[in-house]
């Protein structure tokens, strides 16, 4: 390592090229990470965050470009290379065996031993103090070494992977959509020990969506857009709007649309009484009438997803009856109530929203096959895609989701769900899809609009609800503050 | 060489070029004789493939066709020479256990969300047991000439076969139907929230599986002459390697029953032709072996290089 009087960068990356199949993802991307610097990475979905992210960890090869890592030559041929070197991946889907402990896990593929007779056997009560040791360092003071990781929350778990990173003596730790599906408390806790792991002189690569999450924690902020830098610098040069102006290469004048006006004569069409599921929602009673956007808040875990997956008819409900323009749903499958006027966009657009290998086409005709040119759909929404041939899963998640609502409005429902409808989205297309929201709204549709965004359902919505444990505990009309949410939340 | 690899019929010049190589060493290979045996003996394992390739697309296996075979054979043979019995009978029966058996398949998937695996691994011992029980191991014999003709007849087979083939290629490519068993396999979560009946689909699928597997009973039974309750033991893993060399995906949500076709023609190259040899049947089994690997080995490499 070369001594001068600034500190070396940890991390350099120089003019960084990656293709794949002929398609250059990253053009000539250089970024330097410093000790103890926390560098933000923004940049719309496609931009190549991931890319980048992805070579630094080894994960894919360099077309061309060079890497430094400690003042040494950093070539990683595998993520081990990557972890050996002294980097850790914290995964936007964390990498850790639900089944196993969370001592386990931290010493998977190195356990400690102990020989006895030269033979040797896995040393539960080194890992075990040493697990205790990591934990407390990571914050996370309530768990015991043995507890299995399926049982943690999604928090936790997080905190877990971080003490792995640690017990690697990771000198550079890359967060990758760290506070999706945090809860705000979580969010804080993760900020705490994020500062302190700086203090310790850990580099930290953030990549996040959440904008102010990166304004509140960076040091320098390097922003990209197809897949090359447009912008880098100290995080005083940046604000929100200089953000989106830099990842989307234009201004995004209004986020959210205008607020459907409220209907004269409110009609009801979802009628929902005492609706129950012992140990998952509790007696649930709401109207959504025509016209209107109603949204639901609430922490993970408190039943917002359960219920609308009931509503749906994906789960059963225990007690209570769910009616749509007057006729009850109760006991119906997901396809009688499709029929009746019901669509459903899920939290999870792999796990039951799209078919991701099977093309644009193929997913838009899934629910109404005799819909008359179903591609319409592809102009109306502005769906990006090189042909309706091509496969939904390479498409951006904003394109993905298009084609998620384009599935359902081919036959217009009367009461549209939508569970995190912008989860994994970028600014340009959230847009979007507000305002495609705001005018099925003002064209008579129903909409019932889940998030764990406040400001989305703040911005978006006519009403909001708020779950907790299970239960609808408040109401609250448009223009209510953040506080009064959160604080019906918890 | 990119398009050689990456084409549909890619399986086709694989056969070919395999029986350009095997020509020289079995003269009795390009006779026409041979060709109406290879044909002979093809079509019923494609009738029984078609059906596994519905299953596969559906994301699930079918282990228990060998065992509605000899359970169909069986019990249409008992009806057949029973004093009441006549031929219509006799086939309606077959169908009968056919779909019964698919039925079973069905419901334990769907109402016991048991694997596919084990419900029809369940049932293939179950019926294949069954079939030597009520028979107590012995043949049926004296079945009556009418039946018989329809196996012997190869033309009759023929339309038979291609009948299927034309309306589960219709099915599969043109109906809602086919759309539903193809989003069933891909993700069935996704299905279900998108309005696909994943459970009746699902129970179909195995419903026409079994049922062509009772059709392909017809004929062998019939060219045996006799209902015999071992019937059909040793195709199981030729009908599964046929569909997979065929291109479908083992995963769901990828195949058609023309690939499976030419994975079927195929197989019954490779059998033919190492009878022909005049080896011993153990030898043919190792060989046959060799060469399914080697062709899914092809697959794996020619699947890696057309996405990358």
């Amino acid at each position: 390592m070369q001594l001068t009087n600034t500190p070396p960068p940890l991390l350099r990356c120089d003019r960084l090229d990656k293709a794949f199949a002929g398609v250059r993802v990253l053009r000539g991307v250089s970024l330097e990470v410093l000790p103890g610097e926390l560098h933000g990475i923004v940049g719309e979905n496609g931009a190549g965050k991931s890319t980048l992210m992805n070579l630094i960890g080894g994960v894919h090869q360099l077309s061309a470009g060079w890497m430094e890592f400690g003042g040494a030559p950093y070539t990683p041929a595998t993520p081990l290379d990557a972890a050996h070197t002294g980097i850790a991946f914290v995964h936007q889907e964390l990498n850790l065996f639900p089944n196993l402990s969370i001592a386990e896990n931290i010493f998977v593929g190195q356990h400690p031993v102990r020989r006895i007779a030269g033979v040797p056997f896995a040393d539960r009560a080194a890992a075990a103090t040493r697990t205790r040791a990591l934990l407390d360092e990571v914050g996370l003071t309530t768990a015991a070494p043995d507890t299995l990781v399926e049982r943690l929350p999604q928090g936790d778990r997080q905190l877990v992977e971080i003490a792995k990173g640690l017990n690697q003596d990771a000198r550079l730790i890359i967060f990758d959509e760290p506070t999706t599906s945090l809860t705000n408390r979580e969010v804080e806790r993760l900020f705490t020990i994020v500062r302190r792991l700086q203090q310790r002189g850990i580099a930290i690569l953030y990549i996040s969506h959440a904008l102010e999450h990166v304004l509140t924690l960076a040091g320098r902020i390097t922003v990209l857009r197809d897949g090359a830098v447009v912008e880098t610098g100290p995080r005083t040069g940046f604000d929100t709007e200089s953000l989106i102006r830099a990842m989307v290469g234009r201004d995004i004048e209004h986020l959210y649309p205008p607020l459907p006006s409220p209907p004269s004569s409110p009609a009801k069409v979802l009628e929902v009484r005492n609706l129950s599921q012992p140990g998952v929602i509790e007696n649930i009673t709401f109207d959504l009438h025509k016209g209107e956007i109603v949204g639901i808040a609430g922490l993970m875990g408190s039943g917002r997803s359960e219920l609308a997956r009931i509503l749906f008819g994906l789960d059963p409900a225990g007690k209570g009856s769910v009616r749509l323009n007057g006729a009850p749903l109760d006991g119906l499958p997901p396809r009688a109530r499709i029929a009746r006027g019901l669509a459903f966009v899920t939290e999870s657009r792999r796990d039951d929203g799209l078919f991701p290998d099977a093309s644009v086409a193929e997913n838009l005709r899934i629910v109404h096959p005799a819909s008359p040119d179903p591609l319409r759909m592809l102009k109306e929404l502005h769906v990006a895609a090189a042909s309706s041939e091509q496969a939904v899963g390479e498409l951006s998640g904003g394109n993905q989701q298009k084609v998620v609502l384009g599935k359902w409005l081919l036959n217009p429902p009367a009461v549209l769900i939508l569970d995190e409808p912008t989860r994994g989205i970028d600014v340009g297309a959230r847009q979007e899809i507000y305002s495609v929201i705001a005018s099925l709204a003002e064209r008579g549709m129903s909409l019932l609009v889940i998030s764990s965004e406040i400001e989305e359902l703040i911005g978006l919505c006519t009403r909001i609800m708020v779950m907790a444990g299970g239960e609808l505990r408040a109401e609250f009309p448009a223009g209510t503050s953040r506080e009064d949410i959160l604080r019906a939340a918890v | 060489m990119r398009r050689f690899l990456s084409s549909q019929y890619f399986v086709l010049w694989v056969s070919l070029l395999y029986a350009a190589v095997m020509a020289p060493f079995t003269p009795a290979f390009l006779s026409p004789e041979n060709a109406l045996n290879i044909l002979s003996s093809m079509l019923p394992l494609l009738i029984v493939a078609a059906g596994q390739t519905i299953i596969l697309i559906t994301g699930g296996i079918d282990l228990s066709v060998t065992s509605v075979i000899a359970l169909a054979s069986v019990l249409g043979a008992m009806t057949m020479t029973s004093t009441s019995g006549n031929v219509v009978t006799g086939i309606a029966v077959m169908l009968a256990a056919g779909a019964l058996v698919g039925l079973i398949n069905g419901i334990g998937m769907s109402a016991g969300r048991m694997p596919p695996f084990m419900v029809t691994l369940a049932t293939m011992m179950f019926f294949g047991g069954f079939a030597v029980w009520i028979t107590k191991s012995k043949n049926v014999g004296g079945l009556p000439r009418n039946f018989n003709a329809i196996g012997d007849s190869l033309p009759a087979v023929a339309l038979i076969a291609i009948a299927i083939i034309a309306v589960l290629h219709f099915v599969l490519s043109r109906t809602t139907a086919g759309r539903w068993l193809y989003a069933t396999g891909r993700n069935p979560r996704t299905a279900l929230v998108s309005g696909v009946p994943v459970r009746l689909t699902t129970t179909a699928a195995y419903v026409v599986s079994g049922l062509l597997a009772a059709v392909a009973s017809v004929i062998y039974t019939g060219r045996l002459e006799t209902g015999s309750p071992v019937l059909g033991q040793r195709i199981l893993l030729d009908v599964i390697a046929a569909v997979v060399i065929g291109g479908c995906s083992l995963f769901g949500g990828r195949g058609t029953v023309l690939w499976t076709v030419l994975g079927v023609l195929f197989i019954t190259l490779v059998d033919n032709t190492l009878n022909l040899t005049g080896v011993s049947n153990f030898a043919v089994l190792i060989a046959k072996g060799g060469v399914i690997l080697m062709a899914a080995l092809l697959d794996t490499v020619r699947t890696r290089y057309a996405t990358h």
